[in-house]
């Protein structure tokens, strides 16, 4: 259905749930999921406020494509403050649960203030009540989630709830639905335990509706899951591949930021690599991957299903750990195996369904253990301070063993658990911090990928590659080759991807529609649904819209053209091997223009100009 | 001259044998082009998306020239995608 114009707006402090008409001014202005709930925080909440009081909102938000045909229309997103970045938090998941919720009838709900006791939302359709969690905290998701299946006895209930890293305090925690897809950046986990909110349960029975022309909407839907079925990338290179094919590509390129981003390019990645999760192991002659899946409605089934090798030290003692789960992702084996200097494919898999187990952001993990191991290479971290773990890179022990303690919340792992800007400060080794407003970076080096140089120093999120992922271009060529070495062009490259992004993220759809789809794609099937005229121009003027909206979040929140800048290893340590040798990231040459072209000040503000055109909140 | 080839991906298939973790060193005329390179191994072109010769993009205006040198590294990909 497009939207089903209700919110239902969730009060901790109090005990309430009451639904309200969802803002339809303003959908017509963000359109929904990303966006929307922006244009409701900025409303509602101080951008200046603590992200873990409860001041804060937290709000799980779909778009007006979610939960109907249209391909990979199951996508949701959490938005808030974040406690890692302090930026606005919008993280978005896939799986079945945002589609659950648009059948129960609601486009998004709301949480605020905090309860006084753990608590979990139960929700069926209409009916929605806060019911006692004082089982199930203490347990991981999973745990959690078979508890809850067996309380209301609904198979078909989704959940999405938060592990024991975010009631830890881990401020990168994630909030995991389905199992295993995870709205897993920037905290968002760790906002929703701060509310003493464990679970959401979404059951909706409604079916799907309110479409403006449903004839025209499946003619288009249908059109262009063939654009995507017999485009190369979404029809067969996905399904077989999954996002780790990169792992190859990008590391014959030297960009692949290793051992904290020390060099670029890593000799076990391979190893690691989506050609290696399909090798039979000598074990059991069984691959690491089991199958590919797919989310609600997608017909592009990127996702992976992996099982981890019986006999490895991470597992042989642990038979709950010998079934299938959701597999190894590229930027997830990247931090957690390039990053780390591990290239043993079945730790860097058991490490990642802890992750999923306990709900903590594989990228951002990793990252921060890849600062401490450098750390204990220097000799600022030492076995006193691990509890006798070599650290060191390289170590599939101990960074499994850093997960064990991270998720749990446990000794060094609380440390672990403060990401790495505020870990390498406490150590008093600032600089190694590989973040951009204190969120780590992704799989992408910007000395050998000039662009996501400008596209993290930019990201409204902190360093991200899914705010402006000019790799497409830089690399692979979508949708046209531009040299990753050149710093000419990619200030407009950067703004349009960031802008089209954005109206893709509060569609309702998948970014990944993005390698075959363009908003030429997307307009129709908005149109189609949604009551309004729904453009190519008018998208793009929401996707701009909902960054500046964003970038407004952050400004009030404190945040300077200070903040738009890389770590200094990045700007001053070049690249010591492949194309990019001899390279640093050109931010500076970038900036300027990019600022310019947003039509902002010199720094960084929004003028009135801008405030006008787009009709932005004072 | 001697290079190292590698196929990735679905191309994997087009290696031949004896190659290890998708990559083989084989021996090459000095003026073999890249889709010469490829049609020695039965590549089809129009599946060769990604070419990189020691990391760099060759497109397609460049395929057909001698451009290879002694220890160099082709590396092939299909249209593929990531994120």
């Amino acid at each position: 259905m497009a939207w089903t114009k209700k919110v239902l707006r969730v009060n901790l402090t109090e005990g309430t749930c009451i639904g309200e008409p969802l803002n339809m001014e303003w959908a017509d202005q963000y359109l929904g999921q990303r966006g929307l709930a922006t244009r409701y925080m900025c409303e509602e909440v101080d951008p200046t406020c603590d992200a873990l009081s409860s001041e804060n909102k937290m709000i799980m938000a779909t778009g007006p494509l979610t939960g109907t045909m249209a391909s990979t229309g199951g996508r949701y997103s959490v938005i808030c403050k974040s406690p890692l970045t302090g930026a606005i938090a919008c993280s978005n998941s896939g799986g079945f649960i945002g589609a659950e919720l648009k059948n129960a009838g609601w486009d998004m709900i709301i949480f605020e203030g905090k309860s006084p006791d753990p608590v979990y939302l139960h929700l069926e359709n209409e009916k929605a009540e806060l019911l006692p969690a004082g089982e199930l905290w203490g347990k991981s998701v999973w745990e959690a989630d078979e508890m809850l299946h067996k309380i209301h006895q609904d198979p078909q209930m989704r959940i999405a709830a938060v592990g024991r890293a975010a009631e830890e305090g881990c401020l990168y925690s994630a909030i995991i639905n389905d199992l295993h897809r995870a709205a897993g950046r920037s905290g968002v986990g760790t906002v929703m335990a701060s509310k003493n909110l464990k679970a959401v349960c979404v059951r909706g029975t409604r079916g799907v509706g309110n479409i403006k022309d449903p004839a025209r909407f499946m003619k288009s839907t249908a059109e262009q899951k063939q654009v995507l079925a017999e485009n190369a990338v979404t029809g067969q290179g996905l399904p077989t591949y999954g996002t780790q094919v990169l792992m190859n590509v990008i590391n014959e390129l030297g960009a692949l930021p290793t051992r904290n981003m020390q060099e670029v390019k890593f000799e076990g990645a391979h190893n690691i690599s989506g050609e290696a999760m399909l090798e039979p192991r000598a074990s059991d002659g069984k691959a690491n991957l089991t199958t590919n899946a797919g989310c609600f409605a997608c017909t592009i089934a990127c996702g992976r299903i992996s099982t981890i090798d019986q006999t490895h030290f991470s597992v042989e003692n642990k038979p709950q750990y010998w079934g299938n789960s959701g597999g190894l992702e590229y930027e997830a084996a990247w931090a957690m195996g390039t990053d780390t200097g591990v290239d043993d494919l079945d730790a860097v898999t058991y490490v990642n369904f802890l992750c999923n187990e306990d709900g903590i952001d594989p990228i951002t993990f990793g990252a921060t253990v890849a600062a401490a191991m450098e750390m204990f290479k220097d000799g600022d971290l030492t076995t006193e301070h691990t509890g006798g773990v070599e650290l060191e890179f390289g170590s599939a022990k101990a960074l499994a063993w850093a997960a064990e303690v991270t998720c749990r919340g446990e000794g060094f792992g609380r440390d672990l658990g403060l990401g790495s800007r505020r870990l390498c400060e406490k150590y008093g080794r600032p600089e190694l911090s590989m973040t951009v407003k204190s969120q780590e970076f992704p799989a992408y080096d910007p000395r050998g990928i000039q662009g996501m140089g400008l596209a993290y120093a930019t990201s409204n999120r902190g360093a991200c590659h899914l705010r402006g992922y000019t790799v497409a271009s830089e690399v692979l060529g979508i949708p046209e080759k531009t040299d990753p070495l050149v710093t000419e062009g990619k200030a407009g490259l950067v703004k349009a991807f960031q802008d089209a992004t954005a109206a893709v993220d509060s569609a309702g759809l998948c970014v990944f529609t993005t390698f075959a789809w363009s908003l030429e794609n997307i307009a129709p099937q908005i149109d189609a649904a949604c009551e309004g005229d729904w453009s190519v121009d008018k998208l793009a003027e929401i996707g701009e819209r909902i960054w500046n909206l964003e970038r407004d979040f952050n400004n009030k929140a404190g945040m300077t053209s200070a903040d738009d800048t890389l770590p200094q290893r990045l700007l001053t340590e070049p690249a010591n091997t492949g194309p990019a040798e001899g390279k640093v990231c050109g931010l500076d040459e970038m900036l300027p223009e990019y600022y310019e072209l947003r039509g902002w000040t010199t720094e960084g503000e929004l003028t009135d100009d801008v405030r006008g055109k787009f009709n932005l909140p004072v | 001259m001697q290079i190292q080839f590698k196929l990735y991906a679905s191309l994997g298939e087009y290696l031949p044998a004896g190659a290890f973790q998708n990559a083989i060193d084989i021996d090459v005329d000095t003026n073999v082009s890249l889709n010469g390179l490829m049609d020695l191994y039965s590549v089809p072109r129009e599946l060769a998306h990604l070419v990189l010769v020691n990391g760099v993009f060759q497109c397609d205006a460049d395929r057909n020239q001698p451009m290879l040198k002694d220890g160099d590294v082709v590396a092939i990909w299909p249209p593929v995608a990531g994120g």
